[in-house]
């Protein structure tokens, strides 16, 4: 093995190495040059490589998260100058900001399951809002785990449904969804107990207190400072700890100090959010400080959908299925099965933000709470522009968060800017617009990449 | 079974070796209708380790089927197949995967945007603690591509859409060797290959024959066929007219077994195996 | 021919059976798939071979046609209100916003893409014409408010056919898109208020009004019934006897007889139901004006998608894209003059809307976004494939039948509109279901 830790593939006893690198020249030639930048990224052995190759991967098509970062710092200088007394970027607008951005992070993570096989799911709002009126409802005399249990799993089995009507009838994914949204939009109605009804929760009650709790609840700032160096010490040392294992057996890994680096921004980002939620939000009188409980909650799903779709077979299979169908199935696996299961879990993570939304809004649940409709294109398009493909196969949990937050910040901004008149249809026009925006990139992108266009 | 030969084997010598060894797969009267339409006649056909053999035929001669039907893709209506001396049914792709017996198609069904070692262990992943092992799969697939001496890839976490059509058929080709098999049915391993990639994967294929699975490789190049074969079959029209060493053919007479079914003008003899008990 | 046995038991004479056995069979597999009216001599033979064709898979206005028979009766016996001439008429006037859009949906489904605008679109035109006719505001002649109308929804249209062909975006998404950014426009345009054209006194209102509402006298209808059955038949014999004439092949004539009679017996059914009296209070008689809108709009789109090289072109683009391409097809254009023509369409339902609804609230405009679910429906069930190449606009018309029939039929049971909804939903997902099961058994498919 390599001093490096690159893999020796290039030198066999009895040939010589100058023939070897004569093919080897040769071959690559015939690569794209976008396959060499991704390739030198991975071969890279010094920090200052692998940016070289990174900022040629992001020319070359294949810019990741960057397009989503550059337009977070776009969006929170515009609306910090054009909000009234810059207020964009106080801190409680802030706190306001991840609150409301968490609900389009949960929802926007549900629907990359789903895109990752190169379908779709236009249910996503309606089942969401189902999720939290059947969660409020039982919770009235259920106890609060139970209630949000039988929520969720009553979103996966719509969810399942779903995913039968698509995945073995053949029926096209945004169809069946569509038929689904409409479907769920009336059955939301009903539950709610006709157009006008509504269903609040009674913070008197402690299992309902608790629901509420999960967005409106601080952890105290002493508690969130341990929280975090406990976060971001576990992270990084099972960062470090693995990208040292793999490079002791002389696997592919990052070089040492790309490795340092994630774990320094991990941190920065930890310690930054820590420190703006501290700061006092309340009046004098009664001060409130402290992260909510919504950001674990959702670093939490991160986490679990990270591990799923990046270290279990269930997520390789999705990555195969939007990649190739026809390899996956060759290679034996099921997809049908997979497609059901997709989502089924993407329904019940949908509810899941259904019921962190109606917290959110105070515990109040009523036909006006949320717009089904605009939910899920908000939800598409915080996926796609945080990176999610629409042609499958491209994708990662983390993607959807930074989306979510971007989306969060732009309808929150949206509503702080005292447009009168203009701001009903703006709740239109704006995420139609973000959504072309983001689905133009993705498309652009790809085709940088020189990857198969479409006839 | 296995005839262990110590002397290097040569391309162009045939595989005359194979006298008196058992082959690994026998094909014995296969039929196989689609409907109305008859795609197999009664082929019989032998397949022995640590031996090419090279599958001709013209277009809707039924090489596809065939292979398929060995695949465990299609089952056949009459006839009988033995592996290793048994009589076996091969009703599904894991089945045949269960004997040993890998296929690689024309298509190489490879996911564009996984890398090499995930497309390798695609349905099959290994695991640890209920999540996937990576290191333990990404050592035993650099491993296979080394032994296979695939050297022109430059890191084996490249998503196979990046790599080139030779790289693509090598990768698929060491994904079906890397379990334990014992013989690799190829179709059209080098169709839309240029002359390197050609040469990488022909070079490829006479590496799996020395290291002693049975190889069979269907082609149109005739130039692909005669260099890496051992023994040459013939189909024309579902029939499986003619089989025997490489050394027994030339260019000539392999066309005419395609387009006509018969050589010198004349019909050909009953195909009969080195190995073939009446 | 040489010997080719591999097997000595096998007599030469095989080899020869096997090539003639594996023709035959292609006809066989074939048949299924030609047209019947060109293989049939005679009537019975005609109708042997179609319904061949329909157990074969490709199942045509038969599923459609057993739905309106099945609505029909369905919703008579639940209430005997439902076949009076006066409900009738209003199902014809509430489906006409349907069969509309339905067609408009057809031309984006044939190529294998959707629109899903096409209720805002709808919805846009609606507010835009009401507006540009105000007396107090911008007081325009009705033709040129219709016109500038009908201009800005194929603008419309172009944009979201130019990032669709050109940028390759997913349909679905740019009409997705497309639909929340025009239903803001819309309520920018109608200024958070509403807009009327109900009042009588203005003629520009008043002729936009009686576009939806008006009729012809029951005699012009009589008469514009013979001229159109007339017209059509003629045109049909003429064409027959032409092709008779040159040798080529030609359904029989007592085919072409049935078609033209059939048709009439259709018109001459529509004709006197429209002319019952069906006011409550006076004298409401005669075929309604959008009934003939409707008619022109599904003749011209017809001969545009059976008759011209560009509607070709479309079936081509929808059967395989890249086939088309290579045959020097221009695709990016055949594909943005679709959703040119689908925002067109779209935008003259949006007239017949806006004259419909007389008044115009942002609620409306919001409900106008469950139209393309039902347009979307109305195309399927009416024998439109969702994957393309397949469908004609008649299919649409069939369709809106089957959806106006089926809100009609519910809205006297007295069911509450969510509840509607989910109704349609379920037809919609049944229609879809029998879409793709029903390609399943044509050959070829996946």
């Amino acid at each position: 093995m390599g001093p490096d830790g690159e893999l020796p593939v290039t030198t066999v006893p009895g040939e010589t190495a100058a023939v070897e690198s004569d093919t080897t020249t040769a071959a690559d030639l015939t690569s794209a040059p976008e396959a060499a930048a991704e390739v030198r990224e991975l071969v890279a052995q010094s920090l200052s490589q692998y940016l070289r190759a990174w900022w040629l991967k992001v020319r070359s098509g294949d810019s990741g998260v960057l397009p989503v970062l550059l337009a977070m710092v776009v969006v929170a200088v515009t609306f910090q100058i054009i909000t009234p007394q810059h207020s964009f970027l106080r801190p409680s607008n802030l706190v306001y900001i991840f609150g409301l951005s968490t609900v389009y992070m949960v929802l926007a993570i549900a629907e990359t399951v789903v895109l990752l096989l190169a379908e779709i799911d236009l249910s996503v709002g309606a089942v969401a809002l189902i999720g939290g009126v059947i969660a409020f409802k039982l919770a009235q005399s259920w106890p609060w785990w139970a209630a949000i249990l039988a929520a969720l799993a009553a979103c996966g089995v719509f969810g399942a449904l779903q995913g039968i009507l698509t995945a073995r009838l053949k029926i096209p994914s945004f169809v069946v969804t569509l038929a689904g949204f409409l479907l769920f939009s009336g059955i939301l109605i009903v539950v709610l107990g006709g157009a006008d009804g509504s269903v609040n929760l009674d913070t008197s009650k402690f299992n309902q207190l608790v629901i509420y709790d999960l967005v409106q609840g601080v952890i105290p700032p002493v508690t969130s400072w341990v929280l975090l160096a406990v976060v971001v010490g576990a992270v990084g040392t099972t960062l470090w700890l693995r990208a040292a294992r793999r490079r002791r057996q002389g696997l592919v890994a990052p070089p040492a100090s790309v490795t340092a680096i994630r774990i320094a921004l991990v941190a920065l980002v930890g310690v930054a959010v820590v420190a703006i939620c501290n700061v006092n939000r309340g009046t004098a009188l009664k001060s409130v400080q402290g992260v909510p409980w919504v950001i674990p909650i959702v670093l939490v799903v991160l986490g679990i959908w990270t591990l799923v779709l990046g270290r279990t077979r269930f997520g390789r299979y999705l990555y195969a299925i939007g990649g190739n169908p026809e390899a996956a199935r060759r290679a034996g696996v099921s997809l049908a099965g997979i497609r059901t299961w997709a989502f089924a879990l993407c329904s019940a993570t949908a509810g899941l933000g259904g019921i962190l939304l109606g917290a959110f809004f105070f515990g109040q649940y009523s036909t006006n709470t949320a717009d089904p409709g605009q939910l899920v294109l908000y939800t598409v398009a915080a996926a796609v522009i945080g990176g999610v493909s629409l042609f499958g196969g491209r994708g990662k949990a983390l993607h959807g968060v930074l989306g979510g937050l971007l989306i969060g910040g732009i309808a929150y901004g949206v509503s702080l800017l005292n447009l009168g008149s203009l701001s009903t249809p703006l709740q239109y026009i704006l995420p139609g617009a973000v959504l072309l925006a983001a689905v133009l990139i993705d498309v652009l992108s790809r085709r940088g990449a020189g990857s198969v266009t479409r006839v | 079974m296995t005839e262990v030969n110590e002397a290097p084997k040569d391309a162009s010598s045939g595989g005359d070796e194979v006298g008196g060894s058992e082959p690994l797969l026998k094909l014995r009267g296969i039929d196989k209708h689609f409907g109305p339409v008859q795609a197999l006649y009664g082929v019989n056909l032998d397949l022995f380790a640590g031996n090419v053999t090279g599958l001709c035929g013209d277009n809707g001669a039924g090489k596809s089927v065939l292979t398929r039907t060995i695949a465990g893709v299609h089952q056949p209506d009459h006839g009988q197949i033995f592996f290793a001396g048994q009589p076996v049914h091969i009703r599904s792709a894991r089945d045949a995967s269960a004997l040993g017996i890998e296929t690689v198609y024309q298509d190489l069904a490879l996911a564009d945007n996984l890398d090499i070692v995930q497309n390798m262990f695609l349905g099959r992943e290994t695991l640890r603690r209920g999540l996937l092992d990576e290191d333990s799969m990404e050592i035993k697939a650099g491993e296979t591509l080394s032994t296979l001496r695939v050297t022109t890839v430059r890191s084996i976490r490249q998503p196979v859409g990046s790599l080139s059509g030779g790289q693509r058929q090598s990768v698929a080709v060491a994904k079906a060797v890397m379990w334990n098999s014992k013989l690799v049915l190829l179709d059209e391993p080098t169709a839309a290959l240029g002359v390197v990639q050609t040469r990488q994967v022909l070079d490829l294929i006479k590496r799996l024959r020395d290291r002693g699975l049975a190889v069979m490789v269907i082609s149109h190049n005739l130039n692909d066929i005669f260099e890496v074969s051992d023994r040459i079959a013939v189909l024309y029209l579902g029939r499986m007219v003619t089989e025997g060493p490489a050394a027994d053919f030339d260019r000539q007479s392999v066309v005419e077994y395609m387009t006509t079914g018969g050589a010198n003008g004349r019909p050909s003899e009953p195909a009969r195996s080195a190995s073939d008990e009446g | 021919m040489s010997d080719v046995t591999s097997d000595s038991s096998q007599a030469p004479a095989g080899a020869t059976d096997a090539t003639t056995v594996a023709d035959l069979t292609a006809a066989h597999e074939a048949a299924a798939d030609v047209p019947p009216e060109l293989v049939a001599q005679s009537l019975g033979q005609y109708l042997r071979a179609w319904w061949a064709r329909v157990r074969g898979g490709d199942s045509g206005v038969l599923p459609v046609v057993l739905a309106i028979v099945v609505v029909a009766i369905s919703f008579q016996i639940a209430n005997p209100k439902f076949l009076s001439a006066q409900n009738l008429v209003n199902l014809f006037e509430q489906s006409s916003i349907y069969m509309l859009l339905a067609i408009a949906e057809i031309f984006a489904l044939l190529l294998g893409e959707i629109d899903l605008s096409v209720g805002l679109v709808m919805g846009l035109g609606s507010v835009v014409v009401a507006e540009l006719v105000q007396p107090t505001g911008a007081n325009w002649p009705w033709w040129a408010a219709i016109i500038v109308t009908l201009l800005a929804c194929c603008a419309v249209g172009a944009i979201q056919g130019m990032l669709v062909a050109r940028l390759r975006m997913p349909s679905f998404i740019v009409t997705l898109g497309g639909l929340l950014i025009l239903e803001g426009v819309a309520i920018i345009v109608l200024g958070g208020g509403l807009v009327g054209i109900g009042n009588s006194q203005y003629k520009n209102e008043l002729v936009l009004y009686n576009i939806f509402w008006g009729a012809f006298t029951p005699l012009v209808s009589w008469i514009l019934l013979a001229v159109i059955v007339g017209a059509t038949g003629t045109g049909l014999w003429l064409r027959d006897a032409r092709k008779r004439r040159s040798g080529l092949e030609t359904p029989p004539r007592s085919l072409t007889a049935l078609k033209i009679v059939l048709m009439a017996v259709a018109g001459i059914a529509l004709v006197v139901i429209c002319n019952v009296n069906r006011a409550h209070v006076g004298t409401i008689k005669g075929v309604p004006y959008i009934i003939a809108i409707v008619l022109i709009v599904l003749g011209a789109s017809t001969v545009l998608l059976q008759r011209t090289r560009f509607g070709r072109y479309v079936y081509a683009i929808g059967g395989n894209p890249e086939a088309a391409r290579r045959a020097g097809v221009r695709l990016p254009t055949i594909r943005i003059w679709c959703f040119v023509i689908s925002a067109l369409i779209s935008g003259i339902a949006g007239v017949l809307f806006a004259s419909w609804q007389v008044s115009l609230t942002t609620n409306i405009i919001k409900a106008a976004n469950s139209y393309v679910l039902l347009a979307v429906a109305a195309a399927v069930i009416g024998g439109t494939s969702l994957f393309g190449g397949r469908g004609k606009t008649i299919h649409g018309v069939l369709g809106g039948l089957v959806i106006g029939g089926i809100y009609n039929g519910l809205y006297l049971q007295g069911v509450s509109s969510q509840w509607i909804d989910v109704v349609v939903a379920a037809v919609l997902l049944a229609a879809a279901a029998i879409d793709v099961l029903s390609r399943r058994g044509a050959p070829g498919q996946a």
